[in-house]
């Protein structure tokens, strides 16, 4: 797969202006950081405590009280939603983390490298590719027991290959530049190439793959803690939520609906934020303008 | 393009090679023991010992990666632990509830998503463009079991249109079995096609600022003719790409989609295999997937070839 | 009666005006050139009568095609004249044709969509078409598809489908630009022939100078979306009465003053090149039998001494960039050696090649690709200062990128800005003190003038036959230009098909060439001064 990496040239208040500019970026921005500051408050404080069952107060629908209602232990839902996104950002998070620290220093060695070293590592990552990644999630959480750590560890091992085939492509499109030439004839190695030239080409496209990899890790993660495999109970965690709500659809739908809409609101801002950096920092897309 | 062929032939069968070996020693660490499984928690430790004996468990490692491979080639896949019937017949008859899901899914999703990324590249940047990609970008983010759960919500418990959960076999007649496909399908199919359409309008885009574009449009064809007869097939390259991860993506979706609607497919068995420890059908149903997402990784990049006759003449 | 009429033309795109009050007229059989630096609004000119403009961008005034108001006019009208009576011809041959139809579906197209023919019609036509052109059917079959062909063999076929139902006009939007002079030289005898045979006019847009004088009846020259001046193309160019025509015309044919060569036969040479063969994997055609090697130079020698400015010339794809590469110890040769300064550098390693890198150094042809976009001129500058034994301090780097950047007339204030912010011309200024920073012997300049305007490159001339007499720095220049050869090279070597074929004193070699290669070379370069002495000679 050939890739075009088209190199902006803008500085950093021209594109901030134009960020400001682009609404699915500033819609993204805000709900991201929305989400962050949710889950940061969390820590702090929430409307109820979320592990103290009160059966009292179980399955009642969303009132002044408990604006989202309350579950099936009377637990408050909007508290658990906000407990909740702290787990799923940071299991989407660590595993972006280690999808990049692992996957962009191979992709960008097998670009230098080129030759058997490149052609073995795009056959693992071939590999790596040919088991479905919820498969294999599953798989690992058996092996190790469910948990967020395991979670984190089954979903960032997916992200590897992701991140080392995407930064394989863009290096490789900057390697025959002349620009890398010219470093070549002043000496310079392949691998203080990769750092000095390369790597900050193909920042945007990793910054791109990342948000898109970020979201991807919240679904998956809720669908793990969905089948019982992610952060465990009393932990709540998205996923978890509508597995419980599931069988109480009928008397108590407010369970799968306002856990569901965190998922849907987060991974949508997440993707807008990409889509809007990418928008952004394309300069083919200015061209059209 | 035969040396094109043989090439990609030869990569998919080594990955093959390689992810038997990969499954055979993940499932050997896996901890638990099968023998002591099937037996329960009363059995003896020399009721234990007899039986890993007559499964072959004890027998050496390399041997009996050999005997599972051979058995995996030959279709023998071994006897389930639980089930305690021959694992083939098992996949068979979930296979006949997974394969048609994700071929309805797959189906659907292309059904919706090419179109709508035509209409949305053809409409740059006009309001209905907006639009669509404003529901595909909603589309993507939509978690398929969740989805799931409120279109059984909607149709199955408030309008009551088709059953909520279940299968009961294609011997109950083509209808009823199709029906309680439908919503699954749906909700497998929908984010799918959100993204596919998203792929689709910007290969397009990215084709239609190409130079022979414009040959094509100096030659006196009207936009939409250049947007069928040239571009189209162009942007097919990006698109085909991403069907061909799809489908893994679906395979993978069967799984918490069929708990969902609590169909009996190949997802919830290799689930329930997994927290059951029964190794040999984990495997063999771990395998068939793969072996099924190689073997349509392999179409796509022979499809390449037929689109794209650069690849063909390439050695 | 002329066949287009364009009255007070203007274009803008957004709030940005492109064109202002352009006048033009094309007469039948008439050659109408249009010529400008890049940015005058030439191609805006040509898209404005194809309508294929940006969405963005309104025209006002007059265009008159025919008899039909081509401004004013339906999609469906200019769907009806795109093709059949306007045909156009892009610049970039490899990119122009659809990669995945058949030369023969793409010519038969426009025919089927415009006659209404049956299929077998349309493509017997579209095989006529392009056995016109040059492409008979019996080595390019109609199934043919673009990458089988080289550039000079597509831009062929795009002409074919341009002028495949004999337009009115064609339009021919830089057609040469993107081959070599050789293959430019056939382009335009091939363009020649089509307009006298069909009565059709010609548009052609050109920033070649020397290109338009041979081709065009009349001329017109475009600045900044403004006409300076037209006419009569030969009175036009020897007359130069309007300052901006006067201006072109002395940078095309610029020779940057020199004092002579360097006679220095007895010192030791700086690079000494023996017997160097470059092959490449080729291509298996079968199975079973492995691959011929491509050779891409072939047992090529030469020396040069120290303060010498030597050009290598030749075709595309002749093998002197390869050479340019081994020579800068970036590709390894298959045999034979290379040795600077005395010593071989030929299977060092990067850090034995350290001093020798130091004493070379390179300029490459596209000012915007050659710069790391992300990093700052001083730091892009100062990269070859890498190789020096002792590392400079920050402050000694800072110094030396200024005198770096005096030294090519940019300012030393410019250090602290992006490579875009600089224009071509002064970005390929860059790439020479970043070549010279170090002070090397040797600067290997690949096409280091063919990317630039007329103007811009008469300056950047100059500045490298400055270095030349003030540094001693010994010049390789590749090019195919001859132009280029001419006014910076005190020797030059005619590469072709991988070997020299000729080499000796710039003059003798371009005036009394010897081999076919060389003299094929010095037949199609476009010669301002002979081309006006032609034109005027035809006008008696």
């Amino acid at each position: 797969m050939t890739l075009h990496v088209d190199i902006p040239e803008e500085t950093l208040s021209g594109i901030l202006a134009k960020a400001f500019r682009n609404t699915a970026f500033v819609t993204g921005f805000i709900i991201t950081v929305l989400i962050l500051v949710i889950a940061v408050i969390s820590y702090l404080w929430t409307p109820y405590d979320v592990t103290r069952l009160v059966i009292a107060d179980k399955t009642q629908g969303p009132s002044l009280a408990h604006w989202f209602g309350t579950d099936h232990f009377g637990r408050d839902i909007l508290s658990m939603i906000m407990v909740g996104a702290r787990n799923s950002i940071a299991v989407a998070l660590v595993a972006v983390g280690i999808g990049m620290g692992v996957g962009v220093p191979l992709g960008a060695f097998a670009a230098a490298r080129g030759g058997l070293v490149d052609e073995a590592l795009m056959r693992v990552n071939d590999l790596v590719f040919a088991f479905p990644a919820l498969l294999s999630a599953i798989m690992i959480t058996a092996i190790f027991g469910p948990g967020a750590a395991n979670a984190i560890i089954a979903i960032g091992i997916f992200n590897i290959p992701v991140f080392a085939r995407v930064a394989r492509a863009g290096a490789l499109a900057i390697w025959p530049r002349e620009f890398i030439l010219a470093a070549r004839a002043s000496g310079k190695s392949s691998t203080q190439i990769s750092i000095e030239h390369v790597l900050p080409n193909i920042a945007t496209l990793l910054l791109v793959q990342g948000t898109i990899q970020f979201a991807l890790g919240i679904l998956a993660e809720a669908g793990l803690s969905y089948l019982g495999l992610g952060a465990q109970p009393p932990m709540p965690s998205w996923g978890r939520m509508l597995f419980d709500a599931q069988t109480r659809m009928v008397v108590a739908p407010w369970m799968a609906i306002f856990p569901g809409m965190a998922i849907v609101i987060t991974v949508l801002g997440l993707n807008l934020l990409g889509d809007g950096i990418a928008d952004i920092l394309d300069p083919k897309s200015r061209r059209q303008r | 393009m035969t040396a094109y062929l043989l090439k990609r032939l030869a990569i998919s069968l080594a990955t093959l090679v390689l992810a038997s070996i990969v499954v055979f020693a993940v499932l050997e660490i896996l901890p638990g023991d099968p023998a002591r499984l099937m037996l329960g928690m009363n059995a003896s430790a020399d009721q234990v010992e007899l039986l890993r004996n007559q499964m072959g468990l004890n027998a050496p490692l390399l041997l009996r990666y050999l005997n599972w491979a051979g058995g995996l080639v030959s279709l023998d896949f071994g006897r389930s632990y639980t089930y305690s019937v021959p694992v083939m017949d098992l996949v068979r008859e979930r296979l006949a509830v997974s394969l048609p899901l994700a071929l309805i899914a797959l189906a659907l999703s292309t059904i919706i998503a090419i179109p709508v990324g035509l209409f949305s590249a053809s409409r740059r940047g006009r309001a209905g463009d907006t639009i669509s990609m404003g529901a595909a970008q909603l589309g993507v983010a939509v978690p398929n079991f969740w989805f799931a759960l409120m279109l059984i919500y909607v149709f199955a418990v408030w309008l009551r249109l088709v059953p909520a959960g279940g299968f009961p076999g294609w011997s109950a007649g083509i209808w009823p079995a199709l029906k309680s496909l439908l919503l699954p399908a749906v909700a497998l199919a929908l984010p799918q096609a959100a993204i596919l359409a998203r792929v689709t309008r910007s290969a397009l885009i990215e084709v239609l600022n190409e130079d022979y574009i414009r040959t094509a449009r100096a030659k006196g064809l009207p936009y939409r003719t250049v947007l069928w007869r040239h571009a189209l097939r162009n942007a097919m390259i990006p698109v085909l790409t991403i069907l061909g991860l799809q489908f893994a993506f679906l395979l993978a979706g069967t799984i918490i989609i069929e708990n969902v609607f609590y169909l009996p497919g190949l997802g919830r068995l290799v689930f329930q295999a997994i927290t059951q420890r029964d190794v040999i059908v984990v495997e063999s149903v771990v395998m068939l997937l793969v072996a099924a997402v190689i073997a349509v990784n392999l179409v796509v990049d022979l499809s390449y070839a037929v689109v794209d006759p650069r690849l063909r003449s390439r050695q | 009666m002329s066949l287009l009429e364009i009255e007070n033309l203007s274009l803008a795109i957004g709030d940005t005006p492109i064109l202002k009050g352009i006048e033009l007229s094309v007469a039948p059989a008439e050659v109408m050139g249009l010529v400008g630096e890049s940015g005058s609004g030439k191609s805006m000119t040509a898209l404005t009568l194809m309508r294929l403009l940006p969405h963005a961008a309104r025209a006002t005034g007059r265009v008159t095609f025919d008899g039909i108001d081509i401004l004013a006019a339906t999609e469906d009208q200019m769907c009806a004249l795109r093709g059949d009576d306007i045909g156009m011809v892009f610049q970039e041959p490899m990119t122009a044709l659809n990669p995945v139809k058949t030369i023969g579906e793409q010519v038969a197209e426009g025919i089927r969509w415009h006659t209404r023919v049956t299929r077998a019609a349309a493509e017997e036509r579209a095989r006529k078409m392009l056995d016109r052109v040059g492409l008979p059917p019996a080595k390019f079959p109609l199934s043919r598809y673009p990458h089988e062909l080289s550039g000079g063999q597509r831009q062929r076929v795009v002409i074919a489908i341009a002028c495949a139902l004999k337009p009115k006009l064609l339009i021919a939007d830089e057609p040469t630009t993107a081959l070599d002079v050789v293959l430019q030289a056939q382009i335009l005898d091939l363009l020649r022939d089509l307009v006298a045979e069909n009565r059709m006019g010609l548009l052609l847009i050109s920033h070649d100078l020397a290109v338009v004088t041979e081709m065009a009846d009349r001329i017109t020259i475009l600045r900044h979306g403004e006409v300076m001046e037209a006419g009569d193309t030969a009175r036009t160019l020897s007359e130069q009465l309007h300052p901006y025509t006067r201006q072109l015309a002395q940078a095309s044919m610029h020779v940057p003053a020199r004092a002579r060569s360097h006679d220095a036969s007895q010192r030791q040479p700086l690079l000494e090149v023996e017997g160097v063969t470059r092959d490449y994997p080729g291509r298996p055609t079968s199975l079973f039998k492995p691959a011929a090697p491509i050779r891409a130079v072939n047992d090529v020698s030469l020396s040069m001494q120290p303060g010498q400015s030597v050009a290598l010339v030749g075709r595309s794809g002749c093998g002197k960039s390869t050479m340019a590469r081994m020579i800068l110890a970036l590709d390894k040769p298959s045999s034979g050696t290379v040795r600077f300064r005395g010593e071989t550098i030929t299977g060092k390693t990067e850090a034995e090649l350290k001093p020798a890198r130091r004493d070379m150094q390179v300029v490459f042809q596209d000012p915007y690709g050659s710069f790391d976009p992300r990093q700052k001129v001083e730091k892009l500058v100062a990269e070859p200062l890498h190789v020096l034994e002792k590392k400079p301090t920050h402050a000694e780097r800072r110094e030396m990128v200024a005198h770096a950047l005096h030294e090519v007339g940019l300012d030393q204030r410019d250090m602290d800005k992006y490579p875009h912010e600089f224009s071509g011309g002064q970005r390929q200024r860059l790439s020479i003190a970043r070549a010279i920073i170090t002070r090397p012997k040797l600067v290997v300049a690949d096409e280091p003038v063919s990317a630039l305007d007329v103007s811009i490159r008469a300056q950047i001339l100059d500045l490298f036959a400055e270095l030349n007499q003030k540094l001693g720095i010994a010049y390789l220049f590749i090019t195919h230009d001859l132009t280029v050869a001419r006014a910076i090279s005190d020797e030059v070597l005619v590469m072709h098909d991988g070997k020299i074929v000729e080499r000796g004193k710039t003059n003798e070699v371009l005036d009394h060439p010897q081999s076919e290669a060389a003299k094929a070379l010095v037949a199609a370069a476009p010669d301002l001064h002979r081309a006006i002495a032609r034109k005027m000679q035809e006008q008696g």
